[in-house]
């Protein structure tokens, strides 16, 4: 048991199952079973959310190991256990999932269609990702990891856009062909280990020719959620046909789930793999800063060239994760943060646009400063955030990744920096053609500036944007310790062969 | 030697369901009006009554070896009483719907039923013989129960006839066992078969032993019989045929495998590598091309029964866990998803094809939603629990050293997933209205018990693992 009596990480976990359950149960007329199921999903991810920073002020940020540990028997003979807890990294992760999640709800108030099964399906992708960061345990990570798909499946193929049943399918299979490979790679280190503890695993050497196959299977299955180029093709058509809400999770929390099972278990499980995968990730990661970023820049339509923008972000934090430095690491973990929370303020505005029955091709709007001010203002907010202005989020993240990059490798510290000039171009073009412009048709000024909605869900994230850009270290010290430890235990992986041949010399 | 008392005391699970079976048959016969309600609900508290019994009669070898009860047998048998008695409960209504409400069907579960508990403690190769005749006969005329369609004979006589034939190949080999080895008690052929390499007659013996069950079994390529039978037998019948004798053929088949032949294992393991990497390979492909649900459930079957062969190829006491876990969520989910099939009824006709499940979720949602747990979890998507018992076997396959059994394991099942999420697709994306009729209150219940059962074992796995742990560890000793 932890040292706060109770299982807090199960309560965050399972709490949005309670909530579905009650959902579940509702009957009754059309309107009321909607307006109920909203406000009781609502609430319910409020109160995870008032656990969450709870769980954040009674976490010793001091500590590099697990905290909050619950460990229970539970498939016997098999040796599978449910073993939760939270290291500094994680915990990140975990409150970006409870913060965003109410917003996507709050974003969802529009959804007229089956009110009662979507809100179901929210609540359960909470206790999914949720779960799936607090899993200490690969079996119980590969259940949470995997039941992702489902309510994301029905949330984009039932209430997503026109052609929402080809990207939900490719959606499904592209994820599922990459997990397979992980369980793959999973039977396998299970049968190394003999156990699937994750801590265990962590200080269980891997031959470094088995570690190549291990980590193939983990790129196949990371890469493809965290949409690392060129297995992102899925991503577009998902983020493009998907509603709002569901957009929002995918692109804020889902795209981590990857990046997370890149730092927890390809770095420090398999360290000779990913120190001799260097070059490709580097070379992925600069190809989607680059070429996703000229991508990004051709789009026609705002929230694909949203959509792009998260790719090419991806390419930082993929980068980053693979310097190895402690800068990088860091910068990477910053850049999840401060991504999953611009990329959800700028799907906002463009569904603002959209619950307006505005199409979001670019060429058809412009001059929303002069009629919508104030989503004027927090549009560019999100959209400099997103480019790296200095004082916002976005900006700390790729300083650290790039100083971090300088240290192992000028030229990719160069081309990623590059990114982020190209990162400003697509960015002006897009506020230009939104907010600048010459108002493209008559309609456009009649529009409505925002709503109180609309107001709830930007302001948190516009104050996130501010605190993570002002004040970073209340933010970094949490992952300080298990960072400098991952690296550390990094480089001490690396320099035990050598030393193991000079013995042996 | 034990007292008759005694012996009687053991068999009070097979006397309840033989002398109970003629009961109702004659309570059948001598009523004026037709008694296939009543029959049913007695067939069903008689079902309940043997568990019951089956749970409180301890472990004993009767008759010389001829019969054997153990935590095995008693693990097994509970699986064929469940699988049985939901099988009846999905007859009532759709068999007076489709005007074949005859009272002998729920008689001749019965004594089917009582063949498979037989097989299942078979402790000789007679008894083994007998009691799989007994269940084999009366499935034959239930395939056919039909009788006047001519997709249900066609069904019932093609069963026959490719039976008998199987049944034919497993009495030869018998024959040469008993030949070469001068026995049929399997703790006696135990004993011999350890006392030095076994002759070719032997092997040749145990090879057409495992044919003949592999038949049963329907793993490919003995499975052609299936997709036609499942197709063309009353969808309750179907719904039997895909539970009950699946459980009795495999512990049938882990009974004798790894009883008797057990010190064999390196000369038949390959033959199970075979058949199970067949099953899986045939269940994924075929399956794709299929419209008709009930065929797609056919090869469906074929493709698990590879993935529980997969626990026997191991032979280890964690792979005789591992398969029946698995063969235990099959189970489960096979009523459930056939509770669901024969809920396909519009305009008083049941209807069959994937297509006319098109628009399922907004018009009947719980419904929808219990099939699609049932095809996520036959997919092997987690937290579903056909995903545990597909954990269960690769770890076994793995740990036995097994490693490429697992990994063309995972790799059919990505497959699979595929046509599992079609129907996922066609319930949920497609526009239509199924306008199914008002599905009876027994249907919904085995849907209900199916999908909930299959929802939550992730929470409480313990019961079902210990129980199979306890039956592995008595199997093999």
């Amino acid at each position: 048991m932890n040292a706060l009596g109770f299982p807090i990480l199960s309560l965050i976990t399972f709490l949005p199952l309670a909530g579905a359950v009650i959902i579940a149960t509702l009957s009754g007329a059309e309107p009321a079973v909607a307006r109920n199921a909203r406000w009781i999903a609502l609430w319910t991810s409020l109160i995870v959310l008032a656990l969450g920073i709870f769980l954040w002020i009674s976490f010793d940020p001091a500590q590099a190991g697990f905290q909050f540990v619950e460990d229970h028997a539970w498939f016997t003979g098999v040796a599978v256990q449910y073993h939760l807890g939270v290291d500094g990294i994680s915990l990140l992760l975990i409150l970006l999932t409870v913060f965003l999640t109410p917003i996507a709800i709050l974003s969802s108030w529009p959804v007229t269609l089956r009110v009662k099964e979507f809100m179901i399906a929210f609540l359960l992708l909470e206790t999914m990702t949720v779960g799936m960061f607090a899993a200490l345990d690969f079996v119980l990570f590969y259940i949470f990891f995997e039941a992702v798909l489902l309510p994301m499946y029905l949330i984009i193929g039932v209430w997503g856009g026109p052609k929402r049943i080809f990207a939900a399918v490719k959606f499904f299979l592209f994820t599922l062909a990459g997990s397979v490979l992980m369980l793959l790679a999973l039977v396998w280190m299970w049968r190394n280990a003999g156990t699937t503890d994750i801590p265990t695993l962590l200080h269980t050497p891997i031959p470094p020719k088995i570690q190549i196959w291990l980590f193939v299977a983990f790129l196949a299955s990371f890469g493809v959620k965290a949409a690392v180029w060129p297995l992102h093709t899925w991503l577009p058509d998902a983020y493009g046909e998907a509603p709002l809400p569901g957009t929002i999770m995918l692109a804020a929390v889902l795209s981590k789930m990857g990046a997370y099972g890149f730092l927890r278990f390809t770095v420090p499980m398999l360290p000779q793999a990913s120190a001799a995968a260097e070059p490709l990730m580097f070379t992925l990661g600069v190809v989607a800063v680059i070429y996703v970023s000229l991508v990004a820049l051709a789009q026609t339509d705002m929230k694909r060239l949203i959509a792009y923008s998260s790719v090419a972000h991806m390419g930082i934090i993929i980068i980053g994760i693979f310097t190895f430095t402690v800068e990088g690491i860091e910068g990477a973990l910053f850049q999840m943060l401060s991504h999953g929370i611009v990329i959800a303020g700028l799907f906002i505005c463009s569904g603002i646009l959209l619950a307006r029955g505005e199409p979001l091709l670019l060429s058809r709007l412009g001059g929303l400063a002069a009629r919508m001010p104030a989503y004027a203002a927090l549009l560019m907010l999100f959209a400099l955030a997103s480019m790296g202005l200095p004082g916002t989020s976005g900006f700390v993240g790729e300083i650290l990744v790039i100083v971090g990059a300088m240290r192992v490798n000028f030229w990719v510290s160069l081309l990623g920096a590059t990114g982020m000039v190209l990162g400003a171009a697509y960015m002006l073009v897009m506020l230009r053609a939104v907010l600048f412009d010459k108002i493209a048709r008559p309609e456009l000024g009649k529009l409505q500036d925002l709503r109180p909605t609309e107001w709830a869900m930007l302001v948190p994230l516009a104050v996130m944007v501010m605190w993570l850009g002002i004040y970073p270290s209340s933010f970094t010290h949490i992952f300080d310790a298990p960072v400098t430890a991952m690296v550390q235990s990094h480089v001490a992986a690396l320099a035990q062969p050598m030393a193991l041949a000079m013995v042996t010399k | 030697m034990m007292p008759a008392s005694m012996i009687f005391q053991m068999l009070i699970p097979e006397f309840i369901l033989g002398l109970g079976g003629m009961a109702l048959l004659i309570f059948g016969v001598l009523s004026k009006s037709n008694k296939f309600t009543a029959c049913t609900t007695g067939a069903v508290i008689l079902l309940i009554a043997t568990a019951c019994f089956v749970i409180a009669t301890p472990a004993t070898i009767l008759f010389g070896g001829l019969f054997q009860t153990s935590d095995f047998t008693r693990y097994a048998d509970l699986l064929i009483l469940l699988g049985a008695a939901m099988a009846l409960i999905l007859s009532v209504d759709y068999n007076k719907r489709e005007d074949i409400d005859r009272f002998e069907y729920p008689v001749l579960v019965l004594f089917a039923t009582l063949g498979m508990l037989v097989m299942v403690s078979a402790g000789d190769l007679m008894t083994l013989y007998l009691g799989l005749e007994l269940q084999s006969l009366a499935l034959y005329i239930c395939a056919a129960l039909a009788r006047d369609e001519l997709r249900s004979t066609e069904a019932g006589l093609k069963y026959f006839v490719l039976g008998a034939l199987a049944s034919g190949l497993l009495v030869y080999g018998i024959s040469l066992v008993y030949g070469f080895g001068g026995t049929t008690n399997f703790a006696a052929l135990a004993h011999e078969l350890n006392r030095g390499p076994a002759g070719y007659g032997t092997v040749i013996g145990i090879v057409f032993v495992l044919v003949g069950l592999a038949f049963k079994l329907s793993a490919a390529p003995f499975h052609m019989w299936t997709p036609d039978v499942y197709e063309g037998a009353p969808t309750p019948v179907t719904a039997l045929f895909g539970t009950a004798p699946k459980v009795a053929a495999i512990a049938l088949l882990m009974s004798v495998m790894l009883g008797p032949f057990g010190h064999l294992l390196g000369q038949w393991q390959m033959l199970i590598e075979i058949l199970a990497v067949v099953s899986m390979l045939l269940g994924s492909l075929a399956a794709i091309g299929q419209t008709n649900i009930k065929r797609l459930m056919a090869y469906s079957s074929i493709g698990h029964m590879g993935y529980a062969l997969i626990g026997l190829a191991a032979g280890t006491e964690a792979g005789v866990q591992a398969t029946l876990v698995y063969i235990a969520i099959y189970v489960v989910m096979s009523f459930g998803s056939f509770a669901c099939i024969i809920a396909m009824r519009r305009g008083g006709r049941q209807v069959e094809t994937i297509a006319d499940l098109a628009g399922l979720s907004t018009h009947n949602p719980g419904y929808a939603l219990a099939l699609a747990v049932l095809m996520w979890s036959m997919a092997g998507i987690p937290p579903l629990s056909g995903f545990f018992g597909k954990l269960y076997v690769f770890s076994a396959a793995i740990n036995a050293g097994l490693t490429p059994l697992a990994i063309i394991g995972v790799l059919t099942s990505v497959i699979g997933a595929f046509y599992y999420l079609r129907v996922v697709k066609v319930m949920y994306f497609d526009a239509g209205n199924p306008n199914f009729d008002k599905t009876a209150g027994g249907v919904r219940f085995v849907m209900a018990v199916g999908a909930i059962a299959t929802a939550l074992l992730v929470f409480i796995p313990g019961p079902l693992i210990s129980a199979a742990h306890a039956a592995a560890r008595a199997l093999m000793g």
